[in-house]
């Protein structure tokens, strides 16, 4: 069944950002529809996880606004983002390292947990149900992901394909409507970065969720994208389906150099 | 107005008393990343050495001449702080070489209880005398200009020279010397500098005997002017809003913060103290850095913490 | 052999998540608690009591305060002891004040006090960390210090400066007697340790570590830093306050300032660090090595230089006090910095698999 491509969802226009002299950004623009797989690509350094924390409000550009379903900020406040329901992992893993996995991926159920101070001391009635309703939903996130096996291991003992699993677990716990995935296939072998492959289309199938990617590994975008943005120096060169990106000469002079 | 001019100064002497004490941290915390809550139990330990043995060399060696003993102290009572410095290093630092601020700064306070145990056994737990010649009369200056001139005491502006001279010789060491500069490299970052083949531990080891020089020269100072007494271990609190306000890592921001806290608390003293019921010094002080914290987290002069996520 | 979980399945999610799933676990709390409230009592005599179990339940509390701010929260703190102040002569003046307050409930307020006094030296979190935050908290201690010296109303107007409490009861049992002393600090100490578990184990808890662990990640994930921060103070303080009630009220009877020193803080950390950080057994643990060392080494020492013929003065043993436990700490730090609580769980892993070696 071919899925649905809906509207413009976020649209990010004229982002600029500085760091003192350093340019990282300079006048992106570019949107997402709702429901499609959109991957970021580019040289490293060429400012795509800095783009990814201006949409989650870690960063404040210094020019451009980001508009979210109609509503447009000029910078967005982290918490705000997450309560739009807009989640992320991190490239380099940005895990609970004192927790387990459970704790870990229970964390991302935190906005949604309403029970006060009092009733999580004494731990009776609607403090004790909340708490069990959002177990069986984390449960399922971990049935998904396939780490029932890790569920109380502690997150810094475990090996890094699997944090970066875990790390998707908590970004998936918000059940969010836009998925921002920050290298997710890093340091991968390749049944690794099938089985992410594959969590990421189930995701995007199953919940609809639109997926933000940044990625190095071509075939992957190439494969699972719908649209594909290419920054280079802080600058977008190139934004469209895989097939014209592949093609556009400022792309391919970008990655390979261009012979003098 | 004089009167104001007088209380300015007083805080200004004060303030570079407090400046030697802040110096010492400052020094190991961008040398080693370490807080060093020990440094107070340093300045005692190092001024009751150096009371003790001022006293005991005339009666071992017979010498009468107070400058030569107290030179001669001076020197032992070094001596006795590189051991010190040595020990810290080989003891507990080397063992302690990856574990968080936290674990270090503990140790350090584990540190403090074991030298103040240590020093009131080995050199008595009277109140000593330093006495290292410096004069205690006040001079009247600018009473051409005021009525009745400014008093300043003497013993102060000397105080405050010394330390000057000791903060100018510090500067030349770390930016001159092949030493300095490997300091500082060892400051930045432990593990490039291992890898370009710095010694962590001999760098530790001059960091700490410098540290150590410096507890000396404040312990000196501040027992002649105190007299040497077990209340000096509370003279490393009263420097730490100095560090807050000037930046845990600055060199500079340790005088001007201990400028800025000596005379803050000597101008609150005099003039806001009575209003209240006396004896805000100390918290003032600390209110003052905390104020300080809220609009510049990083103090004046330290270096502003970027996380990158 | 004993201490195996096979056969011990659980089949719904809250019995996974309890505060004991292991059976045997069950069985030693149940053991304990047996013994802390009715065997104790009738073996020990008056001197153990004022001198190690009082002070043990109370600072046990005090330091269970302390861990969650330091430990699971990681905003380390050095003004416990102002807390601690402020939570007993916040008890006291509402004691005094209102003749025909009961205790339990000053204590509470006393608590209350301290926790509006917490979440205000707590604000500093909001900018600084570590090493700063650290000294931000000495601002705290330090103006307590002043606070309860300088500003005559918080003493109920007492001439002395020191104040004092007396006629305790609760429910008309009067808490006279040693005894009545330690089991009802005892209750308070295991109601609150309950609820202080039942808060580090549910999205509160997970807050606070996710704050301490990574800050800039738990603000992504929509814990609000603000919110997560402040509370940490407020129960940590809230509990401190409290236990510096009952420290003022049950344990000193009659009380100044200085009781709640620097000194105090840093014996509180020092408690935290060595008991194990981010564990409410951490707390238990840390707390009896800091109470029980000092008079260990007050009967020790003597009977040491005793053995070679010499005597030790009172100067001397305490300095030679000094020295140990700066020693201890230090030693301790470098063999084990997660603290005993880390060398208990190493030691139940063990355990699990005895008598295999591994």
């Amino acid at each position: 069944m071919k899925k649905q491509i809906g509207d413009v969802i976020l649209d990010v226009s004229n982002i600029s950002l500085r760091f003192g002299g350093v340019k990282a950004l300079t006048d992106i623009s570019f949107n997402v529809r709702e429901h499609e797989i959109r991957a970021i690509i580019g040289p490293n350094g060429a400012g795509k996880s800095s783009m990814l924390n201006c949409i989650n409000g870690v960063y404040t550009p210094s020019e451009g606004s980001i508009t979210f379903r109609g509503q447009t900020f000029d910078h967005m406040d982290s918490h705000q983002v997450a309560t739009m329901g807009i989640a992320r992992t991190f490239q380099n893993l940005a895990l609970f390292k004192g927790m387990s996995v459970l704790d870990n991926i229970m964390t991302g159920r935190n906005l949604r947990m309403k029970s006060n101070l009092l009733l999580q001391a004494l731990r009776i009635g609607p403090a004790e149900r909340e708490e069990m309703m959002h177990r069986e939903r984390v449960e399922q996130i971990i049935d998904f992901l396939e780490i029932q096996a890790y569920r109380k291991t502690p997150v810094g003992q475990l090996p890094y394909g699997l944090q970066k699993r875990v790390d998707l677990g908590r970004a998936l716990a918000l059940e969010p409507q836009v998925l921002l995935l920050d290298e997710p296939m890093a340091g991968m072998n390749v049944e690794e970065k099938q089985d992410m492959c594959r969590f990421i289309l189930d995701v995007n199938d199953e919940f609809g969720t639109t997926i933000v990617l940044i990625e190095h590994d071509m075939g992957v975008v190439m494969d699972i994208s719908d649209r594909v943005v290419v920054l280079d120096y802080g600058k977008k060169i190139g934004d469209g389906t895989p097939d014209e990106v592949r093609n556009n000469p400022e792309v391919i002079s970008a990655y390979l150099g261009t012979s003098h | 107005m004089a009167f104001f001019l007088e209380t300015l100064m007083g805080g200004l002497m004060a303030g570079m008393l407090y400046s030697l004490v802040a110096l010492g941290f400052v020094l190991i915390f961008k040398a080693s990343g370490v807080f060093n809550f020990a440094q107070g139990a340093m300045v005692l330990f190092a001024a009751l050495a150096m009371a003790r043995f001022a006293e005991w060399i005339p009666a071992w060696l017979g010498i009468d001449n107070m400058i030569v003993a107290n030179v001669l102290a001076f020197m032992v009572a070094g001596v006795i702080m590189f051991v010190v410095a040595w020990c810290i290093e080989r003891l507990v630092l080397s063992h302690l070489v990856n574990q968080e601020g936290t674990t270090l700064l503990m140790a350090t306070l584990g540190i403090t209880y074991f030298m103040e145990g240590l020093g009131q056994s080995l050199f008595g737990n009277d109140i000593y005398q330093i006495n290292i010649g410096m004069p205690k009369d006040p001079i009247l200056a600018f009473d051409s200009v005021f009525e009745g001139g400014v008093l300043i005491n003497k013993e102060d502006l000397i105080a405050a020279l010394i330390a000057a001279l000791l903060v100018a010789a510090l500067s030349i060491f770390f930016q001159k010397t092949s030493t300095g500069r490997a300091l500082r490299a060892v400051a930045d970052d432990h593990q490039a500098a291992q890898s370009i083949g710095i010694p962590l531990n001999r760098i530790w080891v001059i960091v700490w005997c410098v540290a150590g020089l410096v507890a000396l020269v404040a312990g000196m100072i501040w027992g002649s002017k105190l007299g040497v007494q077990f209340t000096l271990t509370t003279v490393a609190l009263r420097a730490l809003p100095v560090i807050i306000l000037g930046g845990l890592t600055s060199v500079p921001g340790a005088i001007i913060g201990g400028l800025i806290i000596g005379v803050g608390e000597k101008l609150s003293e005099v003039y806001i103290g009575p209003l209240v019921g006396g004896g805000i010094e100390i918290w003032f002080s600390y209110v003052l850095a905390l104020v300080f914290l809220l609009f510049r987290p990083q103090g004046l002069f330290g270096e502003k913490i970027i996380d990158r996520v | 052999m004993f201490y195996r979980e096979n056969g011990q399945f659980k089949t719904t999610y809250q019995a996974d998540q309890q505060i004991f799933p292991i059976r045997q676990d069950r069985l030693a709390i149940g053991l304990i608690l047996v013994l802390a409230f009715f065997v104790v009592p009738s073996l020990a005599d008056d001197y153990f009591f004022r001198a190690i179990l009082i002070p043990f339940t109370i600072m046990s509390l005090a330091a269970l305060g302390v861990n969650i701010l330091v430990g699971y929260c990681g905003q380390i703190s050095l003004g416990s002891g102002a807390f601690m102040a402020v939570g007993a002569y916040g008890a006291y003046n509402f004691f005094v004040r209102f003749p025909d307050m009961p205790l339990v409930p000053a204590l509470l307020l006393g608590g209350l006090c301290a926790t509006f006094f917490g979440i205000l030296f707590g604000l500093p979190s909001l900018r600084v960390r570590g090493l700063y935050l650290a000294v931000a908290t000495l601002a705290a201690q330090f103006f307590s210090d002043w606070m309860f010296l300088r500003i005559k109303w918080l003493l109920n107007d007492s001439d002395s400066g020191s104040v004092s409490v007396s006629g305790l009861q609760v429910f008309g049992i009067p808490i006279e007697s040693a005894l009545s002393k330690y089991l009802f600090c005892l209750s308070v100490l295991v109601v609150m340790a309950l609820l202080a578990k039942n808060l580090v184990r549910s999205a509160i808890g997970r807050e606070w570590m996710a704050m301490r662990d990574m800050d800039v990640a738990a603000a992504v994930i929509g814990i609000r830093p603000m919110y997560a921060k402040l509370s940490a103070f407020a129960v940590s303080s809230f509990i401190i306050g409290v236990a510096g009630a009952l420290w003022a009220f049950i344990y000193l009877g009659s009380w100044e300032p200085a009781a709640f020193s620097v000194e105090v803080s840093f014996r509180l950390l020092f408690m935290v660090i060595i008991g194990g950080l981010g564990s409410i057994m951490g707390a238990f643990f840390g707390a009896a090595f800091i109470v029980v060392t000092p008079i260990a080494l007050n009967l020790f020492l003597p009977a040491l230089f005793g053995l070679f013929g010499l005597q030790i003065s009172t100067a001397g043993l305490s300095h030679a006090e000094l020295m140990i436990f700066g020693g201890l700490i230090v030693w301790f730090l470098i063999v084990e910095p997660h603290g005993l609580a880390k060398l208990w769980s190493v030691a139940k892993q063990k355990l699990r698999i005895w008598p295999f070696p591994h």
